[in-house]
């Protein structure tokens, strides 16, 4: 995977968090996913097609979910609206990543969103995914990429 | 002023509805689909300013924007599309088909309250 592929979706999650939900948050050192961690409880995921194909996720802890969620919409949630709510933070990420990655005229689907006590993200056959967590006031949480260029 | 949401995203429109009704602005309208927002439109004008999010099922915005351009009835509603959709040639496309204006998630309140009450 081209690393290259990974500043914009750091710097569009760092500007997501900045605009919509007034609030600062720091990405710590990328890593190769190796084996089935990290895991989570709930987790956003948008796949990506175009020159370049994979996908991007987000995924949280519950209670690091419950306080990202009741800041990005203002107020209590309940279950459907946490769950909507992830799909639509990941889907503003991978959109604004988009205008850094004109070149692959990339292509978003619509977010689909897992609950489940501890459960992994499973990346495309053969497309390695990093990792990046982020240190984060309202609770840690991370992002996986997993991105590559189809050989001609 | 009334305003319409269109966004499939309820947290998007709830997030949107808090912020208008900060800048005062408490008759508004939603719609989760381009096909729902036609038929607010159809049945509650008049409706003053359309923010309306480009990719959501049944009916996109792109679509739901050249439908309310092709109708003069509607001539006088102002559209800022609101949307994830970040490249220029997006923005080229829309205001190409007719919307007032761009707004580009992740937005700040500030640039919500530039976009309409500009």
């Amino acid at each position: 995977m081209n690393v290259a592929f990974i500043n914009p979706f750091i710097e569009s999650t760092v500007t997501t968090f900045r605009n919509m939900l007034s609030t600062e948050i720091k990405p710590l050192a990328p890593m190769l996913k190796k084996d089935l961690h990290p895991t989570y409880d709930i987790s956003g995921v948008i796949g990506l097609s175009g020159l370049a194909q994979g996908i991007i996720a987000i995924g949280f802890s519950k209670d690091s979910a419950l306080s990202t969620v009741t800041k990005f919409i203002g107020g209590k949630v309940n279950k459907s609206e946490m769950i909507d709510a992830v799909g639509e933070l990941v889907n503003i990420v991978a959109g604004y990543a988009k205008k850094d990655l004109t070149e692959y005229d990339l292509a978003i689907s619509l977010p689909n969103v897992v609950l489940g006590e501890a459960h992994h993200v499973t990346t495309p056959t053969g497309v390695p995914a990093i990792v990046v967590p982020f240190d984060s006031p309202l609770g840690n949480f991370s992002m996986e990429v997993a991105l590559i260029t189809p050989k001609k | 002023m009334r305003i319409l949401l269109v966004d499939d995203s309820s947290t998007m429109r709830r997030i949107q509805k808090t912020q208008l009704d900060g800048l005062g602005i408490t008759d508004v309208l939603e719609a989760e689909n381009g096909e729902h927002a036609l038929r607010q439109i159809a049945d509650h004008m008049p409706i003053d300013i359309v923010l309306l999010d480009w990719n959501m099922p049944v009916m996109d915005g792109i679509t739901t924007l050249q439908n309310i351009r092709s109708n003069s009835a509607y001539s006088g509603i102002k559209v800022i599309m609101c949307t994830s959709e970040s490249e220029k040639t997006k923005v080229v496309e829309a205001l190409k088909n007719g919307a007032n204006n761009y707004i580009v998630k992740p937005f700040t309140p500030e640039a919500l309250k530039e976009k309409v009450l500009g």
